[in-house]
């Protein structure tokens, strides 16, 4: 097991440095679902094929496709030509190291860690059928609770507020009716009214 | 090494990786996605330890994975609202341009 672990777990990693560090961001979405698809192999060798499968689902379907959707609603889809880093990256790198380093550490330093390679458990769905409906079933109504919340909050703050306003030519939102409009016929001189109409009173 | 300490260890890169990805860049989905991965690597120590834990029959790291799934869901939802509703009304997703709040 631990040889296609290990392969499986370089691929998600290349996947997921060049997801953060692609400067096209479509491209960044398609290596984000090809990371998840990797984390849900590692889960299928891990004998947690139910969270595998969601992690497809939920993952590789959905939240990629939702992230598509918001580069392409946000008109980010091609590369930009400005740096794609923010003002103070060094530093932020500096930090990740450190907490690379520290994490790393840790794992290999530590004795509290189990060593001994234990049977594969079963984990059936009717399994986790039955503790899901006993011991954590306050949990989950929380959790449907939540994501109805979660979901109605989403619809309702990307929500376009339509206001009785009326849209102009150009696609730009006309804010008020001005007083005397001299010139009808050029709707730029509503926007621009002392360069256009220059007697304005 | 023992494929717990792979596991581990993976999951470690993984986290740096969207962390690095969540502090250096400056588009706003870009942090989302780098937030994402973060939340994976988390739910993948979760699942490494049920599994080569000591009660795995209780079957508790797997539930917390399920619960931890939905939940990154809903953020994956609402952060991506946010970034429709910031670019709608600022006409930018960059996040250095973004800055009503700084003093």
């Amino acid at each position: 097991m631990p040889v296609t672990l290990i392969l499986t777990a370089i691929v998600l990693l290349f996947a997921a440095v060049a997801a953060m560090s692609l400067r096209n961001l479509v491209h960044c979405a398609l290596m984000l679902a090809i990371s998840f698809s990797g984390i849900a192999a590692i889960y299928l060798q891990l004998n947690a094929e139910f969270v595998g499968f969601t992690e497809i689902l939920v993952y590789v379907g959905a939240v990629a496709i939702l992230i598509v959707m918001a580069i392409l609603l946000t008109r980010s889809g091609e590369a930009p030509d400005k740096s794609v880093l923010t003002s103070g990256w060094a530093a932020g790198v500096a930090v990740t190291a450190m907490v690379f380093v520290i994490l790393g550490w840790a794992i290999l330093n530590s004795t509290g860690l189990p060593s001994t390679v234990t049977s594969a458990p079963s984990a059936t769905v009717k399994n986790i059928g039955d503790v899901l409906m006993t011991t954590y079933v306050l949990p989950l109504e929380i959790i449907a609770l939540m994501l109805t919340a979660a979901m109605i909050g989403a619809v309702i703050i990307a929500f376009r507020e339509e206001e009785p306003k009326t849209k102009m030519e150009d696609g730009r939102w006309k804010m008020e009716q001005p007083s005397t409009p001299s010139t009808p016929s050029m709707p730029s001189s509503i926007l621009h009214p002392p360069s256009s109409t220059g007697g304005q009173p | 090494m023992t494929p717990l300490q792979i596991c581990l260890l993976t999951s470690a890169l993984l986290f740096a990786t969207g962390f690095a990805g969540a502090v250096t860049r400056r588009h706003a989905i870009l942090v989302l996605i780098g937030i994402e991965l973060m939340l994976n690597a988390a739910n993948l120590n979760l699942i490494a330890f049920w599994r080569f834990g000591p009660h795995p029959e209780l079957l508790t790291g797997f539930i917390f994975v399920l619960f931890s799934m939905a939940l990154a869901a809903a953020e994956a939802a609402v952060g991506l609202a946010l970034v429709i509703a910031i670019y709608r009304h600022k006409k930018t997703s960059n996040l250095d341009e973004v800055r009503d709040l700084k003093g």
